[in-house]
């Protein structure tokens, strides 16, 4: 318990959010269940308490800066033009989800509804796609024993719906374009991607802000992969230096299905990704890649957990972290191989850059097996660029610093690679370049 | 191609260094003209790879005796990115793979810092591109190598190509080719070498460290020298490769100490 004065919780449950379960609460209304999980997600959020670093899964995140600001829920109206949509959106996309503020924006978007793939604002589909969605929103990430997606659940009532059908395909990537534009907001964006038996979509979930304001994301997305489906789930936080960016992600994977994951994390001046991967079914596999690139007093923390519960599945991580400045990463990777987990096939590697003596990170990489016949491996390094890979470049006539900082580079630079998608890929290397070059060698 | 009055590119005396403490230079001297092609023979371990680290300025290795010069320059008080500049290039015989930095970009890089510390001009990467495909033809190389990372998922040959292709950019005075031959098949030896013997000029000078006679039969060397514990035993002509395929190394040792 805590007993703090907290202005964030109070804020953030008081007013509105109490009042719309309450008020407008109908559960003999065809959408009783909804008002039910929000009613249900009011009351948990109102018992639990909001972590502080006591807990152990908190305590490299002091979140004490967040909980002494107020909040109000984000409003409709931000403005957003046409300039800075066609800023952000990728050439490689055809369908496009935007939120301003958390609020569907419908002149900014382009959403899918052909065939059997549907993308479009969650408020309309609760009611259009009921009985898909009712299985699984809110039970892939539950929210029993976490505030934030309580909270979260509470004010939710839309988000993006994602959803591919038996055996259906998008024939390009879906762009899910979060902008945050007001001070003081608390903003509670929410997404489900369910990918039918045989289905494969990628989704990039992408977090932005206009202007330089104090503002919290509060964000959920579930993602259901059934059997054979494949799930690429691209990540960008590039949220502002002020902001604070709580995002708890949740994948369930059925039999032989896949999901991959690219989790880029470069704004937010306190931010924290909890990824949650359920490995549900036999051969279901997953491959996480992160980066975490960071300077200033940023504050970045990544904790993931893969849950191994069926025989047969593969898990791959690759985490990195590049620290500048007094900036502080922080991950965290659980893998868990249960009894019934025989024949896994994990590897997890943690890898750390510092380039500043006052940049920090803890790496924690955390690897329990309870089943006997597995291969499993884990490894994390915080260091110093590699010494063959400096003489190589220094050989070549490029000077030490210049060296240092096409490495430095190039370690982040790997990441985003695997993205794939060309535009992003070069925007991101912009991103990269700048956030890597020290200040004395230019 | 030996020519009695050409200008001495590189010479080592007495030169003794050590890495992690222990010895393994113990008193190597070496003298290389313009337009010679040097072989540098020898058993596992008889420091012919730590010539080469030392030359080109490992920090692992610490020069504790002698002198180097580079076309008259001691070289030793100079890091790694500076020799490279004064015209010294190392093909490693295991080049570093470098995930996240595009070929093409590692290539323009290098060439325009070297070519600017020449005092010549740079290239855009418009202009780099022409130039580095026309220098890849040249080791029948696929220009899809320039958008991967330098040298990640490479295989062996295509590595050591790779390696052959800068020293075609840098154009070096003194090109250090460290077991260039090792781990390429019959086809990529041929290229490899062929690249090698285009490069070679009056005005530079190769040195070839290898294990086997067979890289020889491509790249004709003006001298091969025998190194063993650290220091160069025998020299002589390229008949002496054949003649240590054929008997092995002991021999060498046994006349010298008799």
């Amino acid at each position: 318990m805590t007993t703090v004065p907290n202005a964030y919780l109070s804020s953030v449950l008081s007013g509105e959010a109490a009042a719309w379960p309450l008020g407008r609460f109908n559960a003999a209304g065809p959408l009783g269940w909804f008002h039910q999980l929000r009613a249900d997600a009011f009351e948990r959020a109102s018992a639990l308490t909001v972590p502080t670093v006591r807990d152990e899964d908190w305590r490299f995140t002091d979140l004490s800066p967040l909980y002494r600001l107020a909040f109000r829920p984000s409003r409709a109206g931000g403005m957003v033009s046409g300039a800075t949509i066609a800023s952000l959106s990728l050439p490689e996309t055809t369908t496009r989800l935007v939120f301003v503020d958390g609020q569907f924006n419908a002149a900014l978007s382009t959403p899918a509804l052909t065939g059997n793939v549907i993308v479009a604002p969650l408020a309309g589909a609760v009611s259009d796609y009921a009985a898909i969605i009712r299985a699984r929103l809110g039970q892939i990430a539950p929210i029993e024993r976490d505030a934030f997606r309580a909270i979260n659940t509470t004010y939710l009532n839309d988000g993006a719906f994602v959803f591919a059908g038996r055996n259906a395909s998008h024939p390009s990537p879906i762009h899910v374009l979060n902008i945050a534009t007001q001070a003081e907001a608390a903003i509670h964006n929410r997404m489900l991607v369910i990918a039918e038996a045989g289905a494969k979509l990628t989704v990039i979930e992408d977090y932005v802000a206009l202007g330089d304001r104090v503002y919290c994301v509060n964000a959920v997305t579930e993602v259901d992969v059934a059997d054979n489906a494949k799930v690429r789930l691209i990540k960008l936080q590039r949220e502002g230096s002020q902001a604070f960016h709580l995002s708890a992600s949740a994948a369930r994977v059925q039999q032989a299905g896949q999901y991959r994951s690219n989790t880029i994390s470069l704004g937010a001046r306190i931010s924290r990704e909890t990824i949650g991967i359920e490995l549900a079914g036999p051969g279901a596999g997953c491959e996480l890649d992160g980066l975490t690139l960071i300077n200033g007093r940023q504050l970045a923390d990544t904790h993931s957990f893969i849950d191994h519960r069926a025989p047969h599945c593969t898990s791959r991580q690759l985490h990195k972290c590049v620290a500048g400045d007094t900036a502080h990463a922080v991950f965290n990777g659980r893998i868990l191989v249960r009894q019934d987990a025989q024949q896994t096939n994990s590897a997890q590697e943690s890898r750390n850059l510092l380039l500043s003596p006052r940049a920090h990170v803890d790496t924690k990489p955390q690897l329990e097996i309870l089943a006997d016949d597995v291969k499993c491996s884990h490894g994390a390094t915080v260091g110093q660029l590699d010494e063959e890979e400096m003489f190589y470049l220094r050989s070549r006539g490029l000077p030490e610093s210049q060296a240092r900082n096409l490495l430095t580079y190039a370690f982040a630079a790997a990441i985003v690679d695997r993205i794939g998608i060309p535009t992003l890929v070069d925007r991101l290397h912009q991103a990269v370049m700048e956030q890597t070059r020290t200040k004395d060698s230019l | 191609m030996i020519r009695a009055g050409a200008p001495v590119l590189l010479e080592v005396r007495d030169l003794r260094a050590k890495v992690s403490g222990i010895e393994i230079l113990k008193g190597m001297n070496l003298t290389i003209r313009a337009g010679e092609i040097h072989a540098i023979m020898g058993p596992n371990g008889s420091g012919k790879s730590t010539f080469a680290k030392v030359l080109s300025g490992h920090p692992d290795y610490t020069v504790t005796a002698g002198t180097t010069l580079l076309d008259g320059k001691s070289i030793f008080e100079l890091p790694p990115e500076e020799r490279a500049r004064a015209g010294l290039f190392l093909g490693f015989q295991y080049p570093v793979e470098i995930p996240g930095v595009a070929n093409a970009q590692f290539l323009r890089l290098t060439y325009n810092t070297i070519q600017g510390a020449h005092g010549k001009d740079e290239l855009d990467p418009l202009e780099f591109d022409d130039f580095v495909r026309e220098k890849m033809k040249l080791l029948e190389m696929d220009p899809a190598f320039l958008d991967r990372s330098v040298n990640e998922g490479f295989s062996g040959g295509e590595k050591k190509r790779n390696e052959i292709l800068q020293m075609a950019l840098l154009e070096p005075k003194l090109a250090f080719l460290d077991e260039t031959d090792s781990g390429l098949d019959i086809d990529a030896l041929r290229i490899v070498a062929g690249g090698v013997n285009t490069l070679a000029n009056a005005n530079n000078a190769v040195v070839l460290v290898t294990h086997y006679q067979r890289l020889l039969n491509y790249i004709i060397p003006d001298y091969v020298h025998v190194m063993e514990g650290g220091r160069i035993l025998k020299t002589g002509g390229k008949d002496l490769a054949l003649e240590l395929e054929s008997r092995g190394y002991d021999w060498v040792a046994a006349a010298v100490a008799s």
